[in-house]
């Protein structure tokens, strides 16, 4: 099938994941509130069963899009590989997320319905981010996604905590917003368009740069760098997700992440491409700043939860080298890395929840002590997760920094190469501090009762996960393809940008 | 006409980034944000008389987007205010900033 835009039902099958997905959104909504105060368990279990099944349909609607081409491309809606690989990212960390939240909304009471369709609608919103080359739509996306982020971290009216999260991520955010904003109106202002490819086109015609587009690349870059908690822009981070109920934190570290990253890279990479001379050294002090600021700080955290957070923040160092690095190898290898990112970081919270009870107690390292010899299964994959955070050969992380890595040289980025090795190093501690106390701590006294091992599907979707990312560290080939092919879609004219950093 | 339309966004859109930074109380911050928003929709509509219809039409969009995210916000000022009584920010501190 070949779409050419010539007709509203050609950009109805081009959107046909994200409207699948945002019916299936409202269907959840609909049943959860239907039945109104009385939450049996097994209610919570079918809305989950059916948030699921929206995500598989929206999967296969995916999947059906690698058979349908677009002509040209300058189309509001991208069809391409890159969008289409974003969406795996989205839609993979959507259903780890549910399913991770089982246990827990049903221990907090949450509401479930609500819930599973603010994730559902979140995801929407983050597959618009992916798959458009309009300004409109991906600050459109962004909003959908940001303004469901804000209720999930909420969500839980009980907790103090979770409310004070909630109103620090949606003052932050919004702010982030509108700074956003109006990079986005001076770009417009600059170039006279808001579609992404024009816009690179009349910034070749018009040669240069003027004050307004640089006020647009400054401020588009800090509205972004507070998206992807780049640092100096990542105060918020680590109060939100220490904050927020676990499954919303796994939520927002994996996919809110790999979504800003996403949009990121295609504002940058396709309309600034031109520009390349002048944003570069903006993306070079983040990179190198983020990396070694969150990691040096990660170290001093003994709450894991925090710990996790900041970790996070250190990955988004990882990932601006990527960025900064601009060529078809290091945006392969972003996309790469941000599939495992989400596989790992979903993965360690999982075992976090199940940890602390599938509440928001034992969060301290302390509460891991001789875990591994008193739940085996557990204990094996979280250091499983933990080695492929911290980029241990023979995991899908480590492969996932080798092609950053790879990336970086193409473009020698030598300095920012060596900050991102030592940083990994740097990064051993903290994650296998925890290790350490899972194998080598005896569990202390009279807590062997303590730390029920997680339900069912939740072990088998761990197990599943921990597999995955033990093959990836192997066998990273057919994936890598998948990734380069989606960035060579954003790159079609020739091998990006390698080679002219100054 | 350009050019004062564009130097009053700025203005606007200053005058919320500091309100954001300087004052303390989640309302006022909050609508410090709105400000912000507003300054870019100026933006958008005095460059459109230019650049066509696109800035008007993304200024519709904005103004949606203004409006649910005000629904969401003022909810979890709610939210906040029924635990601690007062929406000033530098109260809330079970997180550190």
């Amino acid at each position: 099938m070949e779409l050419d835009f010539s007709t509203q039902a050609h950009l109805f099958w081009a959107l046909l994941p994200e409207l699948l997905l945002a019916a299936g959104g409202m269907v959840v909504l609909l049943a959860g509130v239907w039945k109104g105060g009385d939450r049996e368990p097994e209610e919570a279990g079918w809305l989950g069963a059916w948030a699921l099944t929206a995500i598989l349909v929206a999967a296969l609607a995916n999947g059906w899009l690698y058979g349908v081409s677009e002509v040209g491309a300058t189309s509001v809606v991208a069809v391409d590989s890159f969008r289409l690989f974003a969406n795996w990212i989205f839609l993979l960390g959507a259903a780890l997320t549910i399913v991770a939240s089982f246990a827990y909304v049903e221990r907090q009471r949450l509401q479930v319905g609500e819930f599973y369709a603010l994730i559902l609608f979140a995801t929407v919103g983050m597959m618009f981010m992916g798959g458009t080359r309009d300004l409109i739509l991906i600050f459109l996306g962004i909003e959908t996604m940001s303004v469901a982020a804000y209720v999930l971290t909420a969500y839980n009216r009980r907790d103090r905590k979770s409310a004070e999260a909630g109103l620090k991520y949606f003052l932050l955010g919004a702010f982030s917003t509108g700074f956003l904003l109006y990079g986005i109106a001076l770009a417009y202002g600059a170039t006279g368009t808001t579609n992404l490819v024009e816009m690179a086109a009349s910034i070749e015609a018009g040669a240069g740069l003027s004050g307004l587009l640089v006020a647009a690349l400054g401020l588009l870059a800090v509205g972004f760098a507070f998206k992807v908690a780049a640092v100096p822009f990542h105060m918020w981070t680590p109060d939100v997700y220490e904050g927020a109920p676990a499954p919303a934190t796994a939520y927002m570290a994996a996919a809110v992440k790999a979504a800003s990253f996403v949009a990121f890279a295609r504002v940058f990479l396709v309309a600034f491409e031109g520009l390349y001379t002048s944003w570069f050294p903006i993306f070079w002090w983040l990179a190198a700043l983020t990396m070694v600021v969150a990691n040096l700080i990660a170290l001093s955290q003994s709450n894991v939860k925090r710990m996790l957070a900041y970790s996070s923040v250190a990955h988004g160092g990882y990932l601006l080298v990527g960025l900064s690095a601009a060529n078809e190898m290091a945006t392969g290898g972003l996309l790469f890395y941000l599939l495992v990112y989400t596989f790992m970081t979903i993965g360690a919270f999982g075992v976090l929840m199940i940890v602390s009870n599938q509440s928001e107690e034992r969060l301290q390292v302390e509460d891991y002590a001789g875990l591994g010899w008193r739940h085996p299964v557990l204990g094996v994959v979280f250091t499983i997760f933990l080695l492929s955070l911290a980029g241990f050969p023979g995991t899908g992380g480590f492969m996932g920094k080798i092609f950053l890595l790879q990336g970086a040289a193409e473009a020698h980025l030598w300095t920012l190469a060596i900050i991102l090795v030592l940083a990994t190093v740097v990064s051993y501690f903290y994650y296998l501090r925890v290790s350490w106390y899972m194998w080598m701590r005896p569990a202390p006294e009279g807590s062997s009762t303590e730390g029920r091992g997680g339900p069912f599907g939740m072990n088998v979707a761990l197990i599943a996960t921990a597999g995955i990312l033990l093959f990836l560290g192997v066998f990273p080939g057919s994936i890598l393809d998948l990734a380069l092919a989606g960035a060579e879609s954003l790159f079609p004219a020739g091998p990006g940008l390698a080679g002219t950093a100054p | 006409m350009l050019v004062e339309a564009l130097v009053v966004s700025a203005l606007l859109f200053v005058i919320g980034t500091f309100g954001v930074l300087v004052r303390r109380n989640a309302i006022i911050m909050f609508l410090c944000i709105e400000l912000q928003l507003n300054a870019a929709n100026l933006s958008f509509v005095a460059l459109s008389r230019h650049l066509g219809i696109d800035g008007q039409i993304f200024v519709f969009f904005v103004m949606t987007v203004a409006a649910a995210e005000a629904a969401v916000g003022l909810a979890i000022i709610i939210s906040i205010f029924r635990h601690y009584q007062t929406v000033n920010v530098d109260n809330f501190n079970l997180l550190k900033w």
